[in-house]
């Protein structure tokens, strides 16, 4: 394989400068010197050895959100923690792009579609069989190569004070008395799930039509769901589509009486509703997998699960921890169900955000 | 995002003409300065050699499909549409500018100079946030359109305020002499003279926007870096960013060689530069008052508006908390980086810049132009290059300080090389020719001539370098080091949060720390471009 494409490269660069091509067999040769290398790689693990040392850590999810948790696990393990910060589409790029010699050890995302690219490339360990049992089947990946740590649902944000009775369907929106009156955020990654859980629950079809009908109702575009969320509650705009958490993440600053803003939870297997995870999954090139795993089963631990609960007002997915008395639980939302690896297919539905002018202008 | 483009004042250059009485001397380029800068152009050359590569591993009927397709269409003809109205509203406003504020009789021209010069300090990604965070509703080409505009402008307006300044004010008089009307002397002479600066700036600015990624996503128009980053961070399809990326790369070098085709003639038609004399400055009478609301709205849309937004947030930043100590870190991390880029760029940009002032042979040209290749590349190609490449090949510096200085050398050489290309040409060669017959070896009249005579340059192309590198996002966030930030990368990781408040201190650390290197570098360029800082004058 990499023998033809050496020589095709070659034949390509034929008559050009010497040097030109000489630096296309060095790039190439690192190809072929990592591929070799990491057929030897595999290491054995011993389960005697307490986990020690330090890991590296690329983190999909932001730093005010994670930074005390792990500085916690830090306290309580003695396990260095090193955190490379970044949006988790760019993080799994850049994983797929060190290949085997990533100095990763663990990938902490946002979302399943970017663990589930990684875990098509191979490039994941299996994770065991205790730590997985941790989580609820629907919330990790059946290939057992990463687990969710925490859930968010999709819900309506809107105004009480111009809304009496916020619709309850993602279809109910398309009436057109909320016409110039709902707010999203395109290019926003939830929002994206959200749509690419609607094309995997109702089929292409009808997921197109859905959109089409919510483009003709002109929603107003925001940069985030923060900015959806401040706009719903200064009545700039009637509903937004949002996650659950982002009315608690501003109540908790400025306190629940001043501020207007409520959530409409959807009914029951409603595409709206949609829950999507945050999860975490250990590089199968890991140097110290033991600590690795460490971290993995803190992050589904009683300190991380209640902090997720407490403190960012997500939804604990370990049984056992209760969920947050501001927000309802998840048995009783009852959620769309769906296979979280397949929402992988954010490319599929960008270009089917710019067909149905959603995402560009 | 990446705020590369060419030095404006590779522009004075251009307006020489000389180029063709350098090998007619007879002497051949030095064989070490030959082979250091072979060596830098081919380190310049590797993102294009990894986008070969990539674009091909899934064959050639795949990359046909990915290029023959109505999408990749729409996509060009976007990409051509937003760099064709941003060029041409920079032309329009970046020339009247330059005209207004060095020949005619506005108040405070040395004042508005300056003012005029400082969006090039702001970000694009900055700009685009300071509006959105105002009028969160703000999209489309339009909106991108009106950001790129002002944070390119100086490009153009930098390069034509120097030539105009430059301008031998003697064929002016005799055109009045001979009754042509004052407006009829402005269209149909001067602004023909100072033709060459306007097309290069205007190809900075068009390179500039085709390589930019800040600005249109913020603002959802879908062209080429939009969708290059897609096919990474979305599409997990490396193949398709290389192979858009190489189409992206086609476009830059049609429009280098249309610039250089436009300029090849005017080049030669070289102005007499005798002596500076006063020129005598164009008197507005009525049109006063609209000249000045002119330059009042340009400064205040580019300088005025983002810092009434950064000062709006600061101030709700500071009613939550007080983040000094992080700015301050952040801040040091900028500089440190900034500093390092600069010294190291300038050092590998001297033997070219050198070299293609001195002896333009076919080689030394192939060299220079090659390191233009990476500069019409988003961030994040370049940066995934070195993941790339570091990962493999260099991996004790992989994510370490020097694999991340080795980008902003890659991004931002041809900022430096224009710079000290330029300067070397305006220092008179017959000095170092004297050096030489007086019995100088070749290194010595490198060192004791031809360097201190540049020095001025070389300090202006570090400046460039330094404020690329302040601004740069996309390659940083992937090369840093774990566990640093840098202003950029702070305020990056706040805005995607809509944290404007907690985004501001780092935004307005960011802007202001830039525009202290950029209002130096101007006075410089246009002290310059008066003859202050040249020694003879031939």
């Amino acid at each position: 394989m990499n023998i033809t494409k050496t020589s095709t490269m070659n034949a390509y660069m034929r008559g050009r400068h010497l040097i030109a091509g000489a630096l296309v067999a060095l790039v190439t040769l690192g190809c072929t010197g990592t591929t070799a290398s990491s057929t030897t790689a595999s290491s054995s693990e011993t389960n005697v050895k307490k986990p020690s040392g330090s890991i590296i850590v690329y983190s999909g999810r932001k730093d005010s959100l994670v930074e005390p948790i792990f500085e916690q696990f830090t306290k309580d393990t003695g396990i260095r923690v090193e955190v490379r910060y970044g949006d988790s589409g760019a993080l799994a790029a850049q994983m797929l792009t060190e290949g085997s010699a990533s100095p990763a050890d663990v990938f902490f995302a946002q979302d399943a579609g970017a663990l589930g690219a990684l875990s098509k490339a191979r490039l994941l360990a299996s994770l065991p069989s205790k730590t997985l049992s941790l989580v609820p089947k629907e919330y990790r990946a059946a290939n057992a190569t990463w687990v969710g740590v925490s859930g968010r649902v999709r819900v309506l944000v809107y105004n009480p004070n111009l809304v009496a009775n916020p619709p309850k369907t993602i279809d109910a929106l398309l009436s057109s008395e909320w016409n110039g009156k709902l707010g999203y955020a395109p290019a926003n990654a939830s929002w994206q799930s959200f749509v690419t859980g609607l094309r995997i629950l109702r089929g292409e079809v009808k997921a197109e039509k859905w959109l089409r009908g919510f483009a003709a109702n002109e929603p107003k575009a925001y940069a985030s769901n923060g900015a959806v969320r401040d706009a719903v509650n200064a009545g700039q705009i009637s509903i937004g589509l949002v996650n659950h958490y982002y009315i608690w993440e501003r109540i908790s600053v400025v306190g629940e009486a001043n501020f207007v803003a409520r959530n409409q939870y959807l009914t029951a297997g409603d595409p709206g509703g949609l829950l999507n995870v945050a999860g975490v999954a250990i590089l199968k090139s890991s140097d110290n997998k033991l600590a690795a795993g460490a971290f993995v089963d803190y992050l589904l631990g009683k300190t991380a699960q209640t902090y997720f609960a407490q403190k960012t007002f997500e939804y604990p997915l370990v049984a056992g921890v209760p969920t947050s008395v501001k927000i309802p639980k998840l048995t009783s939302l009852k959620p769309p169900k769906i296979d979280l690896s397949d929402l992988d297919t954010i490319a599929a539905t960008q270009e089917l955000l710019v067909k149905v002018k959603l995402l560009t202008r | 995002m990446t705020a590369h483009a060419t030095s404006p004042d590779t522009v004075l250059a251009h307006r020489r003409g000389r180029w063709h009485t350098r090998t007619r001397s007879g002497r051949r380029p030095p064989f070490l300065l030959i082979v250091i800068a072979a060596l830098t152009a081919l380190v310049t050359l590797i993102p294009f050699v990894y986008l070969v590569d990539r674009a091909i591993e899934l064959g050639w009927a795949n990359v046909r499909a990915e290029l023959f397709q109505k999408r990749t269409l729409d996509l060009l003809l976007r990409s051509l549409a937003l760099t064709g109205s941003v060029t041409f509203l920079c032309v329009v406003i970046g020339v009247s500018a330059a005209w207004l504020v060095v020949r005619a009789d506005v108040p405070g021209r040395r004042v508005w100079q300056v003012l005029l010069i400082l969006p090039l300090a702001v970000p694009s990604y900055a700009a685009a946030y300071a509006w959105v965070s105002w009028r969160p509703s703000m999209a489309g080409f339009g909106a991108a359109t009106l950001v790129l505009t002002i944070v390119s402008y100086p490009y153009v307006f930098l390069p034509v305020a120097a030539a105009l300044y430059r301008l031998d004010s003697a064929q002016e008089e005799v055109a009045r002499s001979l009754g042509w009307r004052p407006w009829s002397v402005l269209l149909r002479l001067t602004l023909r003279q100072v033709h060459p600066a306007i097309t290069a700036g205007a190809l900075l600015v068009a390179l500039y926007v085709l390589s930019d990624f800040g600005a249109v996503a913020t603002m959802r128009y879908e062209v080429f870096t939009w969708v290059i980053y897609g096919a990474y961070e979305a599409g997990f399809n490396p193949s398709r960013a290389a192979i858009l990326a190489l189409a992206l790369i086609a476009v830059a070098l049609v429009l280098v060689m249309g610039e250089a085709r436009v300029r090849g003639s005017a080049a030669f038609s070289r102005i007499g530069s005798g002596a500076p004399r006063p020129q005598s400055l164009m008197r507005l009478g009525r049109l006063r008052p609209i000249a000045l609301g002119f330059l009042m709205l340009v400064v205040g849309l580019g300088i005025a508006f983002p810092a009434w937004r950064f000062v709006y947030w600061i101030g709700e930043a500071f009613r939550v908390s007080t983040p000094i100590a992080e700015v301050f870190a952040a801040l040091r991390q900028s500089l440190w980086f900034a500093t390092l880029a600069a010294l190291v760029t300038i050092v590998l940009a001297v033997p070219i810049g050198i070299l293609a002032a001195r002896y333009r042979t076919r080689t030394v040209m192939a060299v220079e132009r090659s390191t233009y290749v990476a500069h019409a590349l988003p961030g994040i190609v370049i940066g995934i290059t070195l993941v790339f490449v570091g990962v493999r090949l260099l991996r004790p510096i992989y994510q370490e300080t020097p694999l991340l200085v080795l980008a902003y050398v890659v991004l931002f050489l041809p900022l430096a090389v224009g710079s000290v290309r330029s300067s070397v040409e305006q220092s008179p060669v017959r000095l170092e020719e004297v050096a030489r017959s007086l019995g100088s070896t070749p290194r010595r009249v490198l060192t004791r001539v031809t360097l201190p005579l540049a020095a001025p340059g070389l300090a202006a192309g570090a400046a460039l370098v330094f404020v690329a590198t302040m601004k740069e996002l996309p390659a940083t966030l992937l090369l840093h080091p774990t566990g640093t930030d840098t202003l950029a990368t702070r305020m990056w990781s706040f805005t995607s949060t809509t944290n404007y408040a907690a985004a501001a201190p780092y935004a307005a650390a960011l802007v202001l720390f830039t525009a202290v290197p950029t209002a130096l570098l101007s006075r410089f360029l246009l002290d310059r471009a008066t003859g202050h800082s040249d020694v003879v004058q031939h």
